[in-house]
C-alpha cells in the first residue's frame, strides 16, 4: 500500500482526522478517499463542519492525517510511521493553499514585492533581487494585477480583498506547484468581483497545467469552476456522493445532494420558484461528539429505511462511469452491487 | 518602464541621506499622535537634562547654611534644599541613574520577556507547560517585598546587577503576554501559507511574526521602563540601595528632614516627585506614538 | 400629513456622512424609498456601497462619526407620521422595537453571551413596552414557537448553545415581541449554510405573508433577494441606481450595473453559463469619480455619464425607475433575458 495509483497527481486514501482528546474526542473527516488527475478540478462541497477544509489541509500536508495516506505523483507522503517521506519537499512545494479570508491570508508588514520575492529567493528559483523583480513583474501580470508599479511596493491593507486575493494565488505560484488547493478562495470576495478571479485561476489550469482541489459551500461557484471536472459532497466527515459536475448538478443520487440543491435560492426569480423542495424529516445537524448509528443522514434523511439506513452504514460505491453514491436506497436503485 | 526603475531602493551609497530621510520619516510619523509627540519631547528632554544637562549645571557638593529652604530665584529656580544646596542642580544631576537603569532594564526583560514568550509559543508542548507554570507560580510572588528582602541580602550598588534582578523578577507578565501574541499570530493565514511555501522556522519567527509585534514589544518595552522607575525609586527611598544621587535619595531626604512638618521645604520634595512624575508620563504617552510607528498601516511607504 | 396607512415608512432624499482621518464619506447620497406593507424590498449591492448604513439610519443607530445631512424619514401609523430624525434620545428606544425592528448580520454578536435567552427577551420588552413578566413570557414562547423552534429548550438556553440558524429565529421571535409594522433585515442568510438558509427564508416568506408587515432586507446575495424579494432597489456607491419589481430587475435590468451583476453571477441548475465580470473596482467613497458614478466601469459609458450624474426616472412603469442615460442601449443587451422569462412563464401556462 505504498505506491499510489498512477492515475492520479494526487490522492487521498482512507484519510481519517481526529480532533481533541479522550471523551471530547471527535472524528472531523472519517475515511475519506479520492484522486485528482493532472490537470484537473475537484470540488469538495459541504456545509460547515463537514471536514471539507480539514480534508484540504491534509491533502496540503499542513495537518498530519491520524490515519490513512495522502500520496502526491505516486508515491506516499508520510511514512509509514508518520514522518516526512522522503519526497516530502517535492510535495510540500507541489502543492499550494489559497485561504479564504483576504485579509488575513497576507502578513500586514510585509509590501508585495517582498511577499512575492522570498520564497524565490529562499528557494533560489531566481539567482538575485533583479531576477526576483523580473519574476515577480511575470507574476503580477500573470494574475492579472497590472500596470504592475502600481501594485508592487504597495502594502496588503491598500489593496481590495479582490486583488490581495491575486497575491496569494502569485504567491503560491512562487514555486511552480502542480496543485492548488483552493479553501472557499471567493467566497469573502465581491459579486462582481469573484467571476474576474475564478476566470483568472481557470486560466491558470489552461495555460500552467495547474491541479485544483477546490473547496467551497457555493454550489453556484463549484458548478461554474469545476464545470469539466467533479464534485464530491461532504456530510459530517465522509463524501457522500462523488460526481462529475454535470451529473451532480442535475440529475444529484444521494438524498443529501437532492437536499442541498433544492434548497440553494437561485439568481432568478421564476427558477427559484419553480424549484422543487426535498423535505427533510429533521432541521438538526448531528454534533461530531452523537453520531447517529448507521447512515449519518439517516435521522433527516426522507427515503430513510429503518432497520437498514439506522443499522449499516453505507459504503461509497461505484454506480456507474465515474460516478460514486453512499446511499443504500439511491445505489439500489441504480442498480450497483452491494 | 524597465526592471530597473522598479527595483526597491535599498542602494546604502547614499547612507548619510537615507538616515536623515529616516529620522525625518520617524519625526513625521511620531507627529501623528499629538499626545505621543509631546511625551517623545518630555522624554527627548530628560535624556538631554541627564547627558548634556550635567556639563552646564555644575553639581553642589557644598552646603549653604545661609540658603536654607530659600524659595526659588533666578539663580536657584526650584530653590534650595534642607541644607541650602540648590536644588534644580540636584533634579539635573539625579536622573542619570534612573533613566540608565530604566533604558536597562526594560531592555533586558523585553529580551527575556519576548524570547521565551515566543519560543514557549512556537515549539508548544512540554517545554511550553514547564514555562507557563513556573511564570504563574513567579507571578503570585509579591515583587517588592521580595526585592526590598533581596536589597538588604545582596549588595546592589551596581545598577547592571540591580537592572537584571528588575528584569528577571518581571520576567513573567511579559512573558505570558507575548506568549499569547505569538499564539494568536501563529494561528494566522499567512504563517501557514510560510509554512506550506516551506520558508524555515528562523524566516518564520523573524519576518512573519515579529514585525507584527513591534508594536506591542515596544509598548511592553515603555511598561518595563515605568515599573523598573517605581521599583528603583522605592528601594532607594527605602533607603535599601546605596546611591547617593539620585530622585529617589531625594524624596528620602526631604521625608526625614521633615518635609510634611515645614511648608517651606515644598520645593525639596516637589522637585523630585514632579520629575519622576513626568518622566513616567513622558514614557507612557510616548508609548502611543510608537504604537503607531510599528503599526504596519500606517507605513505607507 | 396624510398618506395611506399601507406606506409605514418613506424616505425623502436621504444623505448620510461620515468623518474618516482621509476625508467626508459619503455613504448614502440622496436616497428616496417608500415601504409598502407585506411588501418586501430587496436592497442590493457590494460591500461598501452604502446600503447597511442606509439601513441603520432608518433607526437611527448610526456610528458616532456618521451623521445625516439632508433628508426625512417618517413612519407613519394610523395616518399620522412620526419624524424620526427630530426624535430624542428617549422616544428614539421606545421607537426602534414597537414602530421598526432591525436584525443584524451576525447573530452570534447579537446577544449577550453570559445571558439566557429568557433573560435577554426580558430585558428587550422592559426597555421597550408596558408589558408584564407573564405576559411577556406567553408572548415570547408563541413567537418561539411561531418560529419553529422548541420554546421551552430555547428560551433557558444561552445564546452559545444554539446554532447560528437557531439564533438567527430566535433574533427574529424577538423582533416580533413589540409588533413593530417595519423589519429590517441585514445580511439575514449570509452566514448560515444552504440547509438553514432554506429555513430562515422560508420562514421571512411565511412572516410577511401572515403578519404582513413591510419588509426591508439588506443583503449581496442575489440569489436571495430573488427568492425573497418583492420589489429589488440597487445601490451603487450610496445612492440607488435601480428600483423596480423583481422580475423587472432580473429579467429587464435597465442599469449597466444591475445587468452587470446578474451577468456576473451564476445558477446552480441548468447547463453551464459563461460569465462576465464587472471590470474594476468600486469607487472611493471620499472621492468619487464624477457624473455617474458607475462610469469608470460601465461598457455603455458615452461623454456625458462623465460629467452629468443621472437621477432615478420612471422607465416601463411607475413601479420601475432607473438611473441612466442610456437604458435603451442597455436593454437591447437584455433580450436573452427576457427570453429566459419568457420561457418559464409560457412553461407556468400549459
Amino acid at each position: 500500500m505504498n505506491a499510489g495509483s498512477g492515475e492520479y497527481l494526487i490522492e487521498a486514501r482512507n484519510l481519517v482526522r481526529m480532533f481533541g482528546a479522550r471523551r471530547e474526542r471527535v472524528t472531523a473527516v472519517d475515511d475519506v478517499s479520492f484522486g485528482i488527475r493532472q490537470g484537473e478540478v475537484v470540488c469538495l462541497v459541504g456545509e460547515s463542519g463537514c471536514g471539507k477544509t480539514t480534508t484540504g489541509k491534509m491533502i496540503t500536508g499542513l495537518l498530519k492525517p491520524t490515519s490513512g495516506q495522502v500520496f502526491y505523483a505516486g508515491k506516499s507522503v508520510w511514512t509509514p510511521r508518520g514522518d516526512k517521506g522522503e519526497d516530502f519537499k517535492t510535495y510540500r512545494l507541489g502543492v499550494q493553499i489559497i485561504h479564504q479570508d483576504p485579509y488575513a491570508s497576507l502578513n500586514p508588514s510585509h509590501t508585495i514585492y517582498k511577499i512575492l520575492s522570498t520564497p524565490l529567493l529562499h528557494h533560489k528559483f531566481v539567482a538575485n533581487t533583479y531576477e526576483a523583480l523580473d519574476r515577480v513583474i511575470e507574476l503580477l501580470n500573470i494574475v492579472g494585477l497590472s500596470p504592475v508599479e502600481d501594485f508592487l511596493y504597495k502594502y496588503p491593507h491598500q489593496l481590495s480583498g479582490g486583488q490581495r486575493q491575486r497575491v496569494s494565488v502569485a504567491r503560491a505560484l512562487t514555486v511552480n506547484p502542480r496543485v492548488i488547493v483552493a479553501d472557499e478562495a471567493v467566497s469573502m470576495v465581491d459579486v462582481s468581483i469573484r467571476v474576474g478571479l475564478l476566470n483568472m485561476m481557470a486560466d491558470l489550469k489552461r495555460n500552467l497545467g495547474v491541479t485544483y482541489l477546490f473547496i467551497t459551500h457555493d454550489l453556484a461557484v463549484a458548478k461554474f469552476f469545476a464545470w469539466e471536472g467533479r464534485i464530491a459532497v461532504m456530510y459530517v466527515g465522509s463524501i457522500v456522493e462523488f460526481a462529475s459536475t454535470p451529473q451532480l448538478i442535475n440529475d444529484p443520487l444521494h438524498p443529501y445532494s437532492k437536499a442541498l440543491l433544492a434548497a440553494v435560492p437561485e439568481a432568478d426569480p421564476e427558477l427559484t420558484r419553480s424549484k422543487k423542495r426535498v423535505e427533510l424529516r429533521s432541521q438538526d445537524i448531528p454534533s461530531l461528539l452523537a453520531l447517529p448509528s448507521g447512515c449519518r443522514f439517516h435521522p433527516r434523511c426522507p427515503y430513510f429505511e429503518p432497520g437498514l439506513c439506522d443499522v449499516k452504514r453505507p459504503e461509497l460505491l461505484p454506480v456507474g462511469e465515474n460516478r460514486y453514491v453512499a446511499c443504500h436506497i439511491a445505489a439500489r436503485e441504480a442498480g450497483a452491487p452491494t | 518602464m524597465t526592471t530597473q526603475a522598479l527595483m526597491p531602493k535599498t542602494g546604502i551609497r547614499y547612507w548619510p541621506g537615507r538616515v536623515l530621510r529616516g529620522i525625518g520619516r520617524f519625526l513625521k510619523l511620531m507627529s501623528r499622535n499629538k499626545t505621543g509627540f509631546a511625551g517623545f519631547l518630555i522624554f527627548i528632554f530628560f535624556v538631554l537634562m541627564t547627558t548634556v544637562g550635567t556639563l552646564f549645571v555644575p553639581e553642589v557638593t557644598k552646603a549653604d547654611i545661609n540658603a536654607i529652604y530659600a524659595p526659588p530665584t533666578w539663580e536657584h529656580p526650584l530653590g534650595n534644599d534642607s541644607q541650602g544646596k540648590d536644588i534644580l542642580s540636584q533634579i539635573v544631576h539625579g536622573g542619570r541613574d534612573i533613566l540608565q537603569m530604566a533604558l536597562l532594564t526594560g531592555i533586558i526583560s523585553t529580551f527575556i520577556g519576548v524570547s521565551l514568550g515566543s519560543l514557549s509559543a512556537l515549539i508548544g508542548g512540554g517545554f511550553d507547560a514547564f514555562l507557563s507554570m513556573l511564570a504563574d507560580i513567579w507571578l503570585t510572588i509579591p515583587r517588592f517585598p521580595l526585592l526590598a528582602v533581596l536589597a538588604t541580602l545582596v549588595k546592589l550598588d551596581n545598577m547592571i546587577y540591580l537592572a537584571l534582578l528588575l528584569s528577571v523578577l518581571s520576567w513573567a507578565g511579559l512573558y505570558r503576554s507575548i506568549r499569547a501574541q505569538v499564539f494568536s499570530i501563529k494561528e494566522r493565514d499567512y504563517i501557514e501559507a510560510a509554512t506550506a511555501l516551506d520558508l524555515g522556522m528562523w524566516h518564520i519567527i523573524f519576518s512573519e511574526v515579529l514585525p507584527n509585534m513591534l508594536s506591542y514589544i515596544a509598548i511592553s518595552f515603555t511598561f518595563g521602563m515605568t515599573s523598573a522607575i517605581y521599583a528603583q525609586v522605592g528601594l532607594v527611598f527605602l533607603g535599601l540601595v546605596p546611591l547617593t544621587r539620585n530622585w529617589g535619595v531625594m524624596i528620602n531626604l526631604a521625608w526625614t528632614q521633615g518635609a510634611i512638618f515645614f511648608k517651606d521645604s515644598i520645593y525639596f520634595i516637589m522637585a523630585p516627585v514632579t520629575a519622576i512624575a513626568l518622566f513616567q508620563l513622558s514614557i507612557v504617552w510616548m508609548s502611543r506614538s510608537l504604537e503607531e510607528i510599528f503599526n504596519p498601516r500606517l507605513r505607507t511607504g | 400629513m396624510e398618506k395611506q396607512s399601507s406606506v409605514p415608512l418613506t424616505v425623502e432624499d436621504l444623505w448620510v456622512e461620515y468623518q474618516i482621518e482621509r476625508g467626508v464619506v459619503k455613504a448614502v447620497r440622496g436616497v428616496s424609498l417608500s415601504l409598502v406593507k407585506g411588501e418586501s424590498l430587496a436592497l442590493i449591492g457590494e460591500s461598501g456601497c452604502g446600503k447597511t448604513t442606509l439601513g441603520v439610519a432608518l433607526i437611527r443607530l448610526l456610528v458616532q462619526a456618521a451623521r445625516i445631512t439632508r433628508g426625512e424619514i417618517t413612519y407613519w401609523r394610523d395616518n399620522k407620521g412620526i419624524d424620526v430624525l427630530s426624535l430624542k434620545e428617549r422616544e428614539l428606544r421606545r421607537f426602534r422595537w414597537r414602530e421598526c425592528a432591525m436584525v443584524f448580520q451576525s447573530a452570534l454578536n447579537a446577544f449577550n453571551p453570559v445571558l439566557r435567552i429568557w433573560d435577554q427577551i426580558l430585558d428587550t420588552s422592559k426597555a421597550h413596552g408596558g408589558m408584564s413578566t407573564s405576559q411577556v413570557r406567553e408572548r415570547a414562547m408563541q413567537l418561539l414557537e411561531y418560529v419553529q423552534l422548541d420554546p421551552k429548550r430555547v428560551i433557558d438556553a444561552y445564546p452559545h448553545e444554539l446554532s447560528g440558524g437557531m439564533r438567527q429565529r430566535v433574533l427574529l421571535a424577538m423582533s416580533l415581541l413589540l409588533d413593530p409594522q417595519v423589519l429590517i433585515l441585514d445580511e439575514p442568510t449570509t452566514a448560515l449554510d444552504i440547509l438553514t438558509q432554506r429555513t430562515i427564508i422560508d420562514l421571512l416568506r411565511r412572516l410577511k405573508e401572515e403578519i404582513g408587515f413591510a419588509m426591508l432586507f439588506i443583503s449581496h446575495d442575489l440569489a436571495t433577494a430573488a427568492e425573497l424579494a418583492d420589489r429589488v432597489a440597487t445601490m451603487y456607491a450610496g445612492s440607488i441606481v435601480e428600483l423596480g419589481p423583481v422580475d423587472d430587475i432580473f429579467y429587464r435590468p435597465a442599469h449597466p450595473y444591475t445587468l452587470g451583476l446578474i451577468r456576473a453571477v451564476p445558477t446552480v441548475t441548468g447547463e453551464f453559463e459563461a460569465l462576465v465580470s464587472i471590470p474594476g473596482a468600486p469607487p472611493d467613497l471620499v472621492d468619487p469619480p464624477p457624473g455617474c458614478k458607475f462610469h469608470p466601469r460601465c461598457p455603455y459609458v458615452t461623454e456625458q455619464c462623465r460629467v452629468e450624474e443621472p437621477q432615478l426616472k420612471t422607465h416601463y412603469s411607475e413601479t420601475h425607475s432607473v438611473a441612466c442615460f442610456n437604458v435603451q442601449r442597455v436593454q437591447q443587451d437584455t433580450l436573452d433575458l427576457q427570453e429566459r422569462y419568457a420561457k418559464y412563464a409560457g412553461g407556468k401556462a400549459s
